[in-house]
């Protein structure tokens, strides 16, 4: 069936089976390698894509539920090129280094920070309780989402 | 952090960031192709049987099936392994572990691919089995290896230093416990998995995700029978290894596939069961601990007879037994050692390498015998340890005379100057109701490199591009720990380049050269030794050929900066392009080996080891865990952190402490969580939701304590960082426990309901303490 949704901020339709996994789909049809699949049963995190802005796991949703829907990936959550704040921060703190879990974690901490502007550290450590990390031990990407609350309360003030 | 020459010692961001960050870096997982085929695994589903038939003809009728092969289309020997060569890639006469490779099917999509998987009918002959050390070791078990001359044992072996029984005997204190640790999962994100495909020529070449690139030619070439040169593996950066990817696992399967393709990609990737089922696992064991003091706490003797599960096949199970043994008696001087190992062939999954390789089991044990100790001698765990501890100069447990750094008291003075543990009483005194606090330490140190008998070497290789760049053609994988970044921060620094123009070449046995496996703690200080002196011979032809073209005399006179040389005295500049431009390929080239150095004194003991033993160099770390239990319900919250780690001089603060937090995380996952449930050699655990790893909110946050010491031998006086952080969490956990709650815990992982089970037996009468 022809499936019509936003992808990355453009019109996207794709022609697929309704039963496929979003995470396949976007990874086979639209080359979105950046959503990662580390477990392929919803428990780690590494599939996240935004869908309508809230974290959504790409190996237990069907391509079928993404009509109508606004999805981001990794790859569009900032313009061509540029940077998302929190991106800049998990580069400066350190976050990542195998990789495999950062575009699930930045994705879920850029949701935490649209909804709250001044996480605590024990509420970034909630929101990202879903998503598994086997390098960091999750200190430096805490750090990083701290930083960049810092900064876009900075930003706001300055405004 | 902008972008800038890179200094040593200074934070760098790391080379490969960005992509990562972006969602752009290409890991093996990544590569897909036209017209792409699938590969897949019959696995044999019982953990040990004849195989009596193997019938594909229903699976290869399947439309959209392209081959179905079995053990009988395995051109070559059908053996892999590092060091022993016995493991098939598709069986034929029997299978050993439940995870075995029966068959393997070629598809054009998954769906068919599972289905014809489902259709290969196998005909087996139930085997008795071999479900752990006991069962391997008792008289007249089955043979999971019929042809192996050494029956169930794979490797018997020996250290012996002094006159361990007798001086036994001798001792005012004796202390004596035996302790089991579980197979522990890596759990890396990105499963195992690679492409392949046939080129016009013959070539297969693969992408894979592997931390021995190099290796995996020999392992392929040998078991399928391919030419060496025939084969070109490409090793892009991973998503997690852990030791889990140093040796074959999807290889040799994919290249087979590759043949039977028609010069189409073929695609294999395990899921998470599959990794589970068929990846490899730390060594679970069994180890048996008598340890004697003088009354003073002076250690005297220590007799440990160590039993490693190593599974269905060798892999590296003798090496890891082999320095789980070198470091059995901690960083401490013990003039008198037995101890004694058997690492056993059974049913169980594969085991092999894994952070701390050996050494996380043995660190367990030791370090709770030294609480043992101190408990019965009434002596300050602390000062125990600092009056033991090994330095520069003394022999270790494995009587080798330590030669290089050793920095194992400095860390255990800094943790002891902490006020996490100068106000420890305070702090415990402030539990809340049914809570118990405790604070446990451990000291632990970790080899570097090879070990005697396996030279550790590199080839590195830079070049000036012709556009005048850097180009730096790594040969060694990195799987996550940041070794590349280190590369990057070395050539920029030598060669005064910014660290973000310099062009990083992953491995890939056609473009790289040889530098070993990323293992061992050795990627960076065998890499980087190799590194300096091709940048440093670049950085003189670079400059050279600057003075020829601004027509100076001295080297000396001219700077190189970042895209140009400089004559500061005239002001004059060449820029690298156009300086690169007028240079031969030969003359932008530069490349330089370096070998480890080894032990030269090779003590007369633990002759059955054939590689790996013994080790010149040593991280060190003293760890402090401070800790909650929840005496309702045996939940242990580890409330804070503390590691003091020695590994020569810091290149990259941020690098390092990531190696520190990472490994603290993983072992805080092996003391509290972590277990590979078996039963008759099926996983019980075979997903995240049975396999339990730590996640943000079971891991505290981590104080990481450098304590530098230099290293003569290292680059910059680095040594290895990676390895040394995960052996300290459970024995530090389960000593905070034994201090919080008296219970003394033998068994790995601390779960609640072992915890509760233990606290339980501790308020019946009669009851042992022990768990």
């Amino acid at each position: 069936m022809i499936i019509g949704f936003t992808l990355n901020g453009k019109k996207a339709t794709v022609d697929t089976r309704p039963d496929r996994r979003v995470v396949d789909v976007l990874r086979e049809d639209f080359g979105l390698t950046g959503v990662k699949e580390g477990c392929g049963t919803g428990e780690c995190g590494a599939c996240t894509v935004l869908v309508d802005g809230e974290p959504r796991l790409g190996c237990l949703m069907l391509a079928v539920q993404m009509e109508g829907r606004d999805l981001v990936t990794i790859e569009g959550l900032a313009p061509e090129g540029g940077l998302h704040p929190l991106q800049e921060a998990f580069l400066e703190c350190g976050a990542v280094q195998c990789g495999f879990c950062t575009p699930g974690m930045v994705l879920a901490g850029s949701a935490l920070l649209k909804r709250k502007a001044s996480p605590g550290r024990a509420e970034i450590r909630e929101a990202i309780s879903g998503h598994l990390c086997r390098c960091t031990g999750y200190q430096k990407i805490v750090d990083a989402v701290e930083t960049a609350a810092a900064r876009g309360g900075k930003k706001e003030e300055t405004e | 952090m902008k972008p800038s020459v890179p200094e040593i010692g200074r934070s760098l961001r790391r080379a490969d960031g960005p992509s990562k960050v972006t969602g752009r870096e290409k890991y093996a997982a990544d590569h897909y192709g036209e017209g792409l085929l699938w590969a897949g695994v019959r696995r044999a589903g019982v953990p040990h049987g004849r195989i009596l038939s193997v019938d594909t003809a229903e699976a290869a009728a399947l439309p959209g099936v392209v081959a179905v092969l079995t053990g009988g289309d395995v051109p070559g020997t059908n053996r892999q392994g590092i060091v022993h060569k016995d493991q098939p890639v598709l069986c034929r006469e029997k299978v050993r572990h439940f995870g075995d490779a029966v068959a393997l099917v070629i598809a054009g999509d998954r769906e068919t691919l599972a289905k014809a998987i489902s259709l290969v009918r196998v005909r087996m002959e139930p085997l008795p089995g071999v479900f752990g050390v006991d069962d391997a070791l008792a008289p007249g078990a089955p043979l999971v290896h019929e042809e192996w001359s050494g029956g169930n044992v794979l490797l018997r072996a020996t250290i012996r230093n002094g006159e361990a029984e007798k001086a036994l005997e001798a001792c005012p204190v004796i202390v004596e416990e035996t302790f089991e640790v579980p197979p522990q999962a890596h759990a890396f994100l990105e499963t195992e998995n690679g492409v392949a495909w046939q080129e016009e020529d013959g070539t297969v070449v693969l992408v894979v995700s592997t931390q021995a690139p190099f290796r995996d030619k020999w392992e392929v070439s040998h078991a399928l029978g391919l030419p060496w040169d025939g084969i070109r593996v490409v090793g892009p950066v991973l998503g997690g290894g852990f030791g889990g990817k140093d040796g074959a696992t999807v290889q040799c399967l994919l290249a087979l596939a590759a043949l039977h393709a028609g010069g189409r990609r073929v695609k294999m990737w395990w899921d998470r069961e599959e990794n589970f089922l068929a990846g490899y696992k730390r060594h679970g064991a069994r180890l048996h601990y008598r340890l004697g003091a003088r009354e003073d706490g002076t250690l005297h003797a220590l007799h440990c007879r160590l039993f490693y599960d190593t599974g269905a096949y060798a892999h590296l199970g003798g090496e890891v037994m082999a320095l789980g043994m070198e470091h059995a008696g901690g960083p401490y001087r013990i003039p008198h050692t037995l101890i004694e190992g058997w690492c056993v062939y059974t049913n169980h999954p594969v085991a092999g390498a894994m952070r701390g390789f050996g050494v996380a089991q043995v660190s367990f044990a030791a370090e709770r015998m030294m609480d043992l100790l101190a408990g019965k001698l009434g002596m300050d765990p602390l000062e125990l340890r600092k009056r033991n501890a090994l330095r520069q100069g003394d022999r270790n447990c494995a009587g080798v005379t330590l030669t290089a750094s050793t920095g194992i008291l400095e860390c255990l003075e800094r943790i002891g100057g902490h006020p996490l543990w100068t106000g420890r009483e305070t702090w415990k005194g402030q539990a809340g109701p049914f809570k118990k606090r405790g604070v446990g330490l451990a000291a632990v140190w970790n080899a570097m490199g090879y070990g005697r008998g396996l030279p550790d070497s590199a080839l590195a290789k830079i070049e000036l591009t012709p556009e005048g760049r850097l180009r730096l053609y790594s040969g060694v994988s990195d799987m996550g720990q940041g070794n590349a970044t280190a590369f990057v921060q070395i050539a920029g620094h030598i060669l005064s380049q910014e660290d973000e123009t310099i062009e990083l070449i992953q491995p890939d046995t056609a473009r790289t050269l040889p530098s070993g496996s990323s293992a061992a703690g050795r990627t960076t200080y065998t890499y980087g030794n190799a590194l300096i002196p091709a940048c440093e011979e670049l950085r003189r032809r670079i400059v050279g050929r600057a003075a020829l073209m601004l027509l100076v005399d001295t080297l000396d006179d001219l700077e190189l900066l970042p895209g140009r040389v400089r004559h500061p005295a005239s002001g004059r500049e060449v820029p690298l392009s156009v300086l690169a431009a007028t240079m031969t390929e030969h003359e932008r080239i530069c490349i330089s080996q370096f070998l480890m150095p080894v032990v030269r004194e090779v003590p007369g003991t633990g002759k059955e080891f054939r590689i790996g033993f013994p080790h010149l160099f040593f991280a060190h770390a003293a760890h402090l865990a401070r800790i909650e239990v929840d005496e309702l319900t045996g939940t242990i919250e580890v409330k804070d952190w503390l590691a003091a780690t020695e590994a020569g001089r810091v290149l990259n603060p941020q690098g390092f402490e990531q190696q520190v937090q990472g490994a603290v995380a993983q072992g805080i996952g092996y003391g509290t969580l972590e277990e590979v449930k078996l039963r008759e050699g099926r996983i019980l655990t075979p997903d995240f939701a049975a396999y339990i790893l730590p996640g943000s909110l079971d891991v505290p946050e981590i104080i990481s304590l450098v304590e530098e010491v230099e290293e003569p031998t290292g680059p910059y006086g680095m040594k290895g960082v990676g390895e040394v952080g995960a052996n300290g969490p459970l024995p530090a956990i389960a000593n905070a426990l034994a201090d919080g709650c008296g219970i003394s815990m033998t068994r790995a992982p601390l779960t609640a309901e072992r915890v509760l089970e233990a606290l339980r037996r501790k308020g019946t009468p009669g009851a042992g303490e022990t768990s």
